[in-house]
């Protein structure tokens, strides 16, 4: 049994956890400064599925995510999670999400950040420590409970903050570049991580990055975006099998799949092509 | 511990210069360059450290026995629970006041201006008008006591320096930090109690170490203003009456003012340490 499968027996909703129709999203419009963010944007995310987003920067990529969190409205089209308006599954918290930076709250606990979005759904406390901890094992982390955020390298924090993301169950986790800050090493043990985890709990992702290796590891299907206005080029499906684990980088087919992801990216334009090698390189550094 | 010693050799250290200058300086004052501003080095302007410190174990008057260090001690611990009550009542307001300004855009531009412009109005002349509008004020048959003036001044100097502190950390929460809290579809209500307030603790701190040396100089002044009797304001004044013929009496009253200052300072020192327990130190703004 896959892991996609896998993932779609503990899915209560059977539908699709992302449904994308017609979206365009435009930032100052009617002024001069009017920037086309995202035009004629349609994706459906399977339940179980977990999908990479990625693209020179400027192509949206956040902006999509972040119209599926229902963290800003579209400007047009229609967006469903879960079956419902995003709205909706934002107030009944149908999804978790991580950043880029881990965002822990100094002066909570490990354990008790974990536990604010059960605060939130008004769990009570012995409930919501018991869930925390489970989660804090889930990213073997839970003898650090009892420790201050900042104790912890950026790696442990960026895991704490997985757990608090998956904390209240959801079925569709939305991550936006979370490991961008990591070294390389600390990274491919995270992707690991991530997709055990995430297999565990049978959870839909949708994981947005501008490396092509990470984005060729992790997801069943990559969505290549290009910028100006933005909108989606290719969808590249990653037949990689599972599980997926260090060999899985070294297989012929995941190079395969890199270079397919690559071209993809490079059809997009010569000059976006250098940017996204140029900023990947800033990144590292 | 090394902090106790590095006091103790400060202190000394200022009692060595101020007896190395009245050695030194001019007994009548001096100028430099025209201008006059080497103070006086006589008796009445600069009194011997040790004058002034024997000074404190004299009775206060020779008819009854309590010791002059009994008096200022007993001024200073009236004046110290009036600051901390000011200190108190600030704090509270001015908290309250930046959340309002926080959450409405309208109370902030409206009422910040107001705030600033209250700062600017003497407290010599707004402490007669607290004392006697208090006077007239018998809430449900309650008689305003005298010393509640005092308090209700203190603590009008110490909300200002708490609410401009608070607003500030209040709009210093991280971008990422809120809409996480959105992704949570939490109420304002439950990000402010959750997130901005907490977050905005180490705005909150040093701006209450401001508050608290206000609201000793509020106090103080108040109570030199409104004739209130028992602190450490009205012993200041008292012992300036009788200070050419006895200046070192005067100077013990100073001393009591600078001991009122310090366990302010040790207060807010020790609240610190309490609610920045087990967090990571950050920079404070200057």
């Amino acid at each position: 049994m896959s892991d996609q499968e896998l993932r779609r027996q503990h899915v209560a909703w059977p539908g699709n956890a992302v449904e994308v129709r017609s979206v365009i999203k435009t930032f100052n419009a009617g002024t001069p400064k009017q920037v086309d963010a995202l035009v004629d944007i349609d994706l459906t995310v399977e339940s179980g599925e977990f999908v990479s987003l990625i693209g020179p920067s400027g192509c949206g990529k956040s902006t999509l995510l972040r119209l599926i969190a229902n963290l800003t409205e579209p400007t047009a089209g229609s967006i469903v999670v879960n079956g419902k308006p995003a709205r909706q599954a934002r107030v009944d918290q149908d999804y978790g999400m991580a950043f880029q930076q881990a965002g822990l709250f100094d002066w909570r606990t490990v354990v008790r950040n974990v536990e604010l979005p059960l605060e939130l759904k008004s769990w009570d406390r012995a409930r919501r420590r018991a869930r925390a901890m489970e989660m804090l094992e889930l990213v073997k982390l839970d003898e650090f409970a009892g420790h201050r955020p900042w104790q912890l390298s950026g790696g442990m924090q960026q895991r704490v903050a997985i757990a608090r993301a998956l904390a209240a169950a959801p079925e569709l986790l939305l991550m936006d570049e979370p490991f961008g800050a990591l070294d390389e090493m600390t990274r491919e043990h995270m992707q690991a991580e991530l997709l055990r985890i995430t297999a565990e709990a049978g959870t839909s992702v949708v994981f947005v990055t501008h490396s092509i290796p990470e984005a060729v590891f992790l997801a069943d299907r990559v969505v290549v975006m290009s910028p100006r206005p933005g909108r989606i080029t290719e969808l590249v499906s990653v037949e990689l099998g599972d599980p997926r684990n260090t060999d899985t980088r070294e297989d012929p087919l995941f190079f395969k799949k890199v270079t397919e992801v690559r071209e993809a990216l490079r059809g997009i334009g010569a000059k976006s092509a250098d940017e996204l090698l140029i900023e990947g390189v800033a990144e590292e550094r | 511990m090394r902090k106790a010693v590095l006091f103790l050799v400060a202190l000394a250290l200022v009692a060595a210069v101020w007896e190395l200058y009245k050695s030194l300086g001019p007994e009548a004052g001096g100028e430099v360059l025209g201008w006059k501003i080497m103070p006086r080095t006589n008796r009445n302007a600069m009194p011997h450290v040790w004058d002034m410190t024997t000074r404190l174990f004299d009775p206060e008057r020779r008819a009854s026995g309590r010791a002059i260090w009994r008096v200022v001690l007993a001024g200073v611990w009236y004046s110290l629970r009036l600051a901390v009550l000011g200190l108190a009542v600030g704090a509270t307001v001015g908290v309250l006041l930046a959340v309002l300004m926080a959450r409405f855009g309208v109370v902030r531009r409206g009422l910040l201006p107001y705030l600033v412009v209250s700062q600017t109005v003497p407290l010599i002349a707004l402490a007669p008008l607290v004392a006697s509008w208090g006077g007239r004020l018998q809430p449900f048959g309650w008689e305003w006591p005298k010393w509640l003036s005092v308090v209700v001044l203190g603590a009008f100097l110490a909300f200002f320096p708490v609410s401009v502190g608070t607003l500030r950390g209040l709009e210093a929460t991280p971008a990422t930090s809120l809409e996480l809290m959105r992704s949570y579809a939490a109420t304002w209500g439950e990000t402010l109690r959750k997130v901005r307030l907490p977050a905005a603790v180490p705005y909150i701190v040093p701006a209450l170490r401001l508050a608290a040396a206000a609201a000793v100089v509020g106090v103080v002044v108040a109570e030199i203003s409104t004739g209130q009797r028992g602190g450490i304001g009205r012993l200041v004044i008292e012992y300036g009456r009788t200070s050419s013929a006895d200046p070192e009496r005067l100077f013990t009253a100073v001393f009591g003012a600078a001991v009122l200052g310090l366990l302010m300072a040790l207060l807010i020192a020790g609240m610190d340490w309490f609610v920045m327990r087990g967090r990571q130190r950050v920079e404070e703004y200057s």
